[in-house]
C-alpha cells in the first residue's frame, strides 16, 4: 500500500486542504452549502435526477426552500424574490430547463434587483432521464452567464461567484453541472459566510414589464451587459490553468477537466469555468502556445463550435464522443484521434418495480385489457419494462394526457377506445392539469381515460413532497392539500372514480373496462401509498418514539 | 495515478452500495487524504444494477477508475461479479458475497458491512476509523448489527 501524508493533501486546483476545516460533499451539498453561505433568501426548484439532492439539504442547513408544481412556477418565484431584491436560487435536471425556458429568456432581459442563480443539472449517458440535452447551449440562446464547476470545491466556490456576477450585473446566472459532479463526494473547504442585504421592493416598471416599448431597450440593455461579463471573464473569470507539458494543450469544461488530467498527464490543461460568455482571446492565446490544442468536452460540441467560430487553432473532439457520458478511458481514445470505440459493457441488471409496488397490479390490468397506453415520466415508466411492457409512449412530463387525446382523435373508434393516458400524482401537478382542461374543451368522440398512479410522493426522485402530498419540501404540514379528484370534477370531467389497486384490483379492472367502453371523460385515480414511503414514515415514526 | 488506491463496489439497487461506499470514503477521508467517489442514482437504482467507485491518496484527479484498473473489487450481489470482473487490475483483490458466512449476520441487510470488514484487512487504515465512520453513516438503532457484521468480515 502506498505511503499517504497524514494531514495534508493538495486538491486539483493546488489549494492546500487543512484537515479541520475539509468536509467530503457531493456536488449538490456543496451547491447547498454556499446557499447557505450566501444568506440565501429562498430557493425553489422540482424534484429531478441529478439536481433533486440540493434543495434538500439546504433545507436541511436551514435556508428556506420549496418544491414548486414545476419547474416554470419554480423560476417565476425565484424571479420574484430576485425582484424583491433578495437571493434566490432555482434547482432542476436539465429537462426542467426547457419547462423554465419561458421565464429565462425574459428574466435575462427583466434582470433582477437582488441575485438569481439557476442549477442546471444535465445528465450525459442518461442514468436516469428521457434525453441527453446540453444546457450549454441555453446560456447563449438566453443570454445568460453560464459557470461551470468540475468537482464539489468548484461547485461551491462558483455557486458563490454567481450570487456575486448576478448581483453585479443583475442577470439571472446559471450553474451547469452534470450526474458526476453532483453526485460525486469530494473534498471541500468553506469560507466565511455573507450577511446580504434584507429584500425591500424598489419599483422599476421599464426595466419589469416587458411591453414591446420596453422590450427593445432591455434587450440591448442585456447585450450590453453581456459585453461587460465577456471583458471581466477575459481580465479575471475563473479560468485555472494546470500548466504540464509543451506538446499538447487540452480546453475543457466541467467533469471533464477532471478526466484529462488523468487521461493526459504530459499534457497542460485549461479549465474553463465561465462557458458563456467564453473567454475567447484567453484561449486563443492558450491555444497559440502549443503545437497540438484539442477541446474535450461532453455532449454537444457547444465549446469547439464556439472557438471554431472565433478562428481560435484547436482540434474538436471527434462526433462519436458527443455520445453518453466521458470518462478518463474514453477521453484517452478521444486525444488520440480514435473514432471506433470498444463495444458497450455488458448491460447491468436493468431496474424494475419494486416487489409489492402498487403500479405493478394497474400494468397487469393494462395488459391484460390490451390498451395503448400513452405514458408519463416516473417510476411507472418502468411499466415499460418486462414482464409487463405495456407502455407505448413516453415523451416527456405531461405528455401522457396531450398524446393519448391526440391518439383518440387520430385512430379508428375500435383502436381509440383502448387509449388511456398514464401519468403519476406529481407528475399530474407538474403538467397534467392543462392536458385535462384540452381534454374537456377539445373532447374526443370516444371520449378518454386518464388513470392517475397516485402513490402520493415523488417516488423515482426519492420521495418527494408535492402539493398532493399535504406536506412541504421538509416533510411539515402544509396549509392545504390539493386534491386531484376535487380538481378534476371542478374541470369539468364527467367522471371521477378512485380505487385502491393492491385492496381492490377487480374493481380498478372494472372502472377502466367501463370507462373504455363508454363515450365518457374518465379520470381513475388509482391510489396507494408508495410501499418506500410507507416504510420511511414507519421508520420516521419509530425514531421520534425514540 | 501515483498513490491513488481504487475501490470499486459493485451489486444491486436496494443492497446498500452508496451507503457503503459512503463509510469508506468516511474512512479515508478521516485519515487525512484526498478522496473522491462516484455514484448514480435514480433511474440505476430500484433493484436495478449499481457501481460506485471510491479512489483515495495524495491526490485524486477523476472521480471515475478507469476500466480494469480497480484495485479492489467488493461485489454485494453473487450475479453481479462475472459482469464486474473486468474492473479489477490484474493481481487486484475480489471480495465476493460469498466470503461472508450469511448465517452468522444478525440482520442479512448488513451484508454490506461485513464486506467492508474483509475490505478493512486489506486498507492501512486504523480499526477506529472504520467504526467511527460506520457510526456516522448507519442511524444509531443499526450500530449493533453492523458493529457485529464488521467484526465478522474483519476477523475473517
Amino acid at each position: 500500500m502506498p505511503r499517504y501524508l497524514p494531514r495534508l493533501a493538495p486538491g486539483l486546483s493546488g489549494r492546500v486542504f487543512i484537515m479541520q476545516e475539509r468536509k467530503l460533499l457531493s456536488g449538490n451539498e456543496a451547491v447547498a452549502l454556499a446557499a447557505l453561505h450566501v444568506g440565501l433568501t429562498r430557493g425553489a426548484g422540482y424534484p429531478g435526477t441529478p439536481s433533486t439532492e440540493i434543495l434538500e439539504n439546504a433545507a436541511r442547513l436551514g435556508v428556506p426552500c420549496q418544491w414548486s408544481p414545476n419547474e416554470k412556477v419554480a423560476l417565476e418565484v425565484a424571479l420574484g424574490v430576485a425582484f424583491a431584491g433578495g437571493r434566490a436560487l432555482m434547482t432542476t435536471k436539465h429537462v426542467g430547463v426547457n419547462v423554465a425556458a419561458d421565464p429565462l429568456f425574459t428574466a435575462t432581459y427583466t434582470g433582477v434587483s437582488g441575485a438569481l442563480v439557476i442549477v442546471a443539472c444535465d445528465d450525459p449517458g442518461l442514468a436516469s432521464s428521457q434525453n441527453e440535452q446540453d444546457s450549454r447551449r441555453y446560456a447563449e440562446a438566453a443570454g445568460a452567464p453560464m459557470l461551470e464547476p468540475c468537482d464539489s470545491q468548484q461547485a461551491y466556490d462558483y455557486a458563490r461567484l454567481a450570487f456575486q456576477v448576478s448581483e453585479r450585473w443583475g442577470l439571472p446566472v446559471i450553474l451547469r453541472m452534470t450526474t458526476r459532479v453532483c453526485h460525486s463526494k469530494t473534498i471541500v473547504r468553506s469560507r466565511a459566510p455573507e450577511v446580504p442585504r434584507a429584500p425591500s421592493y424598489v419599483q422599476d416598471i421599464p426595466a419589469r414589464v416587458m411591453i414591446p416599448g420596453y422590450a427593445r431597450t432591455a434587450h440591448r440593455r442585456l447585450r450590453a451587459k453581456l459585453a461587460e461579463i465577456a471583458a471581466w471573464n477575459e481580465a479575471e473569470g475563473p479560468v485555472t490553468v494546470h500548466a504540464r507539458g509543451a506538446d499538447l494543450g487540452i480546453v475543457a469544461d466541467g467533469i471533464c477537466v477532471c478526466h484529462a488530467l488523468e487521461a493526459a498527464p504530459g499534457a497542460t490543461v485549461m479549465a474553463v469555468g465561465m462557458i458563456y460568455p467564453l473567454p475567447v482571446e484567453r484561449i486563443r492565446a492558450f491555444a497559440s502556445r502549443f503545437p497540438r490544442c484539442a477541446v474535450v468536452e461532453e455532449g454537444d460540441p457547444v465549446l469547439s463550435r464556439a472557438l471554431l467560430a472565433a478562428g481560435v487553432r484547436i482540434e474538436p473532439r471527434p462526433e462519436p464522443y458527443r455520445f453518453g457520458e466521458l470518462d478518463v478511458d474514453r477521453v484517452r481514445r478521444l486525444l488520440a484521434g480514435e473514432t471506433a470505440e470498444p463495444p458497450p459493457p455488458p448491460p447491468g441488471k436493468p431496474p424494475q418495480l419494486c416487489p409489492g409496488c402498487p403500479h405493478r397490479t394497474s400494468f397487469d390490468i393494462l395488459k391484460r385489457l390490451g390498451c395503448i397506453v400513452a405514458g408519463d415520466i416516473g417510476c411507472y415508466t418502468l411499466g415499460v419494462m418486462p414482464p409487463f411492457q405495456t407502455m407505448d409512449t413516453c415523451v416527456c412530463m405531461g405528455a401522457s394526457i396531450g398524446v393519448g387525446l391526440g391518439l383518440r382523435h387520430a385512430l379508428p373508434p375500435e383502436q381509440a377506445r383502448r387509449v388511456v393516458s398514464v401519468i403519476g400524482d406529481s407528475t399530474f401537478i407538474h403538467s397534467g392539469l392543462t392536458g385535462v382542461a384540452d381534454m374537456v374543451y377539445n373532447r374526443p368522440p370516444t371520449g378518454h381515460v386518464v388513470l392517475i398512479l397516485d402513490n402520493a410522493t415523488t417516488a423515482m426522485t426519492g420521495l418527494q413532497e408535492h402539493p398532493g402530498t399535504g406536506r412541504l419540501l421538509d416533510h411539515r404540514p402544509a396549509a392545504k392539500t390539493l386534491s386531484i379528484e376535487e380538481t378534476c370534477r371542478a374541470m369539468g370531467v364527467d367522471r371521477v372514480t378512485i380505487v385502491d389497486p393492491t385492496r381492490d384490483a377487480a374493481g380498478l379492472e372494472k372502472a377502466l373496462a367501463d370507462s373504455m367502453a363508454s363515450d365518457d371523460l374518465t379520470v381513475i385515480v388509482a391510489r396507494r401509498p408508495c410501499i418506500l414511503a410507507v416504510s420511511r414514515e414507519a421508520k420516521a415514526a419509530k425514531a421520534a418514539k425514540g | 495515478m501515483d498513490g491513488v488506491t481504487n475501490v470499486k463496489f459493485a451489486g444491486l439497487g436496494g443492497q446498500g452500495i452508496i451507503t457503503a461506499t459512503d463509510i469508506l470514503a468516511g474512512v479515508a477521508f478521516a485519515a487525512g487524504l484526498d478522496v473522491k467517489k462516484a455514484e448514480v442514482h435514480g433511474m440505476s437504482q430500484r433493484g436495478g444494477a449499481v457501481t460506485s467507485d471510491v479512489r483515495f491518496g495524495p491526490c485524486v484527479l477523476s472521480p471515475l477508475t478507469p476500466e480494469g484498473a480497480s484495485d479492489i473489487l467488493v461485489v454485494v450481489a453473487e450475479d453481479q461479479v462475472e459482469i464486474n470482473r473486468r474492473h479489477l487490475k490484474p493481481g487486484g483483490v475480489l471480495i465476493a458475497p460469498s466470503a461472508v458466512d450469511a448465517a452468522k449476520l444478525q440482520n442479512r441487510k448488513s451484508l454490506n458491512v461485513a464486506l467492508l470488514g474483509i475490505l478493512s484487512r486489506h486498507l492501512p487504515f486504523p480499526e477506529s476509523l472504520w467504526i467511527e465512520s460506520l457510526h456516522a453513516h448507519l442511524a444509531p438503532a443499526l450500530h449493533a448489527a453492523n458493529d457485529q457484521a464488521f467484526a465478522l468480515g474483519r476477523a475473517g
